[in-house]
């Protein structure tokens, strides 16, 4: 078959499925199904930024949304919706805009060509307490339980590839010149600078395009566990990852069978042990840098013999952060994969 | 038509079924307009509802209470049934630590969270056979998720 002839087929089935993915429209429902989670029901914000706040809708195009939702916000926690097909964005953002009757701004797309060093000696002065040092964002996820209710909004990283593909230069001047009522964001004409001075800012701004992107390291091969061969038996093992885990200052919190409380009492697989361990101090860390980490919780390292084998083992961290889009929950990973490590090898000894 | 050619046009098909049902999503989330103790009350009963069984609820905000810190209801769920264990621990026992699998479920002030991960997140070629069992988990999880998000 010539690859002309492998090249038509192919395309008429990829036509032939699509339907498939556009059939619901709904742009409500889809926004229940992919946004409302972090974004709340009614826009209200929650682990992701309140779109409804009316300042934030007339601020921003649909392009801006739209681009916003297909590229995300690589190691911030927005993902990228790939999946989704062009009119069930465009459905999300007709229902998205439903809270805010009314018609956007509408930016050119003139390119602002100010004084970068000037931009940069404002930046550091006024915009850097809140959207750090090189543009990398506040911390944390929004309104959460883990962090007092009175900021609606954690400060975007403006270095971020996904916020500067969607947001036009006279975009990011706009929300200077005017601030963003309902968040801290205040306008910077009310606050002395010239509109001058807040082109410098913005070219300062689309200078973070040449910064190393987010994920430019390639990423390593992480596996999804951590495991080891012990030595000992079953007994001695259990008491060696107790012994590494209280080693570590974590607190036991819990033994059991792996199918405890799935089997009746008494009937539990008495060789595949699971030790429950926690440090709360670390984990309010945790909570306070994304409350879905309730995913990793308790902590837990397996003991199981098989045929007179005993192996240990752990999830990883590391394999689940991965999940979470989230950069600063990424490095709290690589510390608790170090613990785990740890504690699987000492175990194993 | 040849031989060779069906099998090109069915090796386009499934190329093209897995590309466009490969669904980015890690984490699989929903927000119920329901109060804490509701939503809890509710996944449970669904869980139970779909043939699993509740093996134990991890009290995660008394655990942080009790040690000082401040915290809104925060609980984890672990949930399975005897044969599913069963099976897993037979047939592929890279997937134990991470069963009996486990949502996450907290309070955001009035509206409550439920987050778990996407099973098929653990799919591996070197155990293809374990993508039937965790393709129907994740059909499961999405459908609990699913009564709880359209929950009143």
């Amino acid at each position: 078959m010539s690859l002309k002839y492998y090249f038509v087929i192919s395309t008429f089935l990829l036509s032939a499925i699509s339907p498939l993915y556009a059939s619901d429209k709904n742009g409500e429902k889809l926004y229940s199904t992919h946004c409302s989670a972090c974004h709340g029901a009614n826009g209200h914000g929650g682990v992701g930024v309140p779109l409804a706040l009316p300042d934030f809708q007339y601020g921003v195009t649909n392009d801006y949304l739209e681009k916003s939702i297909r590229l995300g916000r690589p190691g911030r926690i927005m993902p990228a919706f790939t999946n989704l097909a062009d009119d069930e964005v465009k459905a999300i953002i007709k229902h998205i805009r439903t809270w805010a009757p009314g018609r956007p701004f509408k930016y050119s797309n003139k390119t602002i060509n100010g004084n970068i060093k000037n931009g940069a000696t404002l930046y550091a002065r006024k915009c850097a307490a809140c959207h750090g040092a090189n543009g990398e964002g506040g911390k944390g996820t929004g309104v959460t339980f883990s962090r007092p209710r009175n900021l609606p909004i954690i400060a975007p990283a403006l270095n971020n590839p996904g916020f500067l593909a969607s947001a036009p230069d006279m975009m990011i001047k706009t929300v200077l010149m005017n601030g963003r009522e309902g968040t801290p964001m205040l306008s910077y004409l009310k606050q002395g600078l010239s509109e001058q001075d807040i082109d410098d800012v913005v070219t300062y701004v689309r200078s973070f395009e040449n910064q190393e992107p987010v994920n430019a390291q390639p990423e390593k091969e992480v596996t999804p566990l951590i495991s080891f061969e012990s030595p000992n038996s079953l007994e001695e093992t259990v008491a060696n990852i107790k012994k590494a885990v209280e080693g570590k200052n974590f607190r036991i919190i819990r033994q059991q069978y792996l199918n405890e409380g799935l089997v009746e009492a008494g009937k539990e697989n008495k060789k595949q042990v699971i030790i429950y361990f926690c440090n709360f101090s670390f984990l309010y860390r945790a909570l306070a840098i994304d409350p879905r980490v309730g995913l990793f919780l308790p902590c837990r390292i397996t003991a199981i013999e098989e045929n007179g084998k005993v192996t240990v083992t752990s999830t990883n961290p590391l394999y689940m952060s991965r999940f979470f889009n989230n950069k600063n929950l990424d490095r709290l990973c690589e510390e608790m994969h170090e613990v785990y490590a740890e504690i699987v090898e000492e175990a194993s000894f | 038509m040849k031989y060779n050619t069906m099998t090109r046009i069915l090796i386009s098909a499934c190329l093209f079924l897995l590309v466009a049902s490969s669904h980015a999503e890690n984490l699989l989330m929903a927000r119920t307009k329901q109060t804490f103790p509701e939503a809890m009350s509710v996944l449970q009963e669904t869980i139970h509802s779909m043939g699993y069984k509740v093996s134990r609820v991890q009290r995660i905000d008394i655990g942080l209470t009790s040690s000082g810190f401040a915290t809104d209801k925060y609980r984890v769920v672990f949930f399975s049934t005897e044969k599913d264990m069963h099976f897993i621990s037979k047939n592929y026992p890279h997937l134990i630590p991470y069963m009996p699998w486990k949502i996450s479920i907290f309070a955001e002030e009035q509206d409550t969270l439920l987050v778990t991960a996407n099973p098929m997140s653990f799919s591996n070629q070197k155990y293809p056979g374990a993508d039937k069992f965790l393709s129907k988990l994740k059909a499961d999880v999405e459908k609990i998720l699913d009564i709880l998000r359209n929950s009143e």
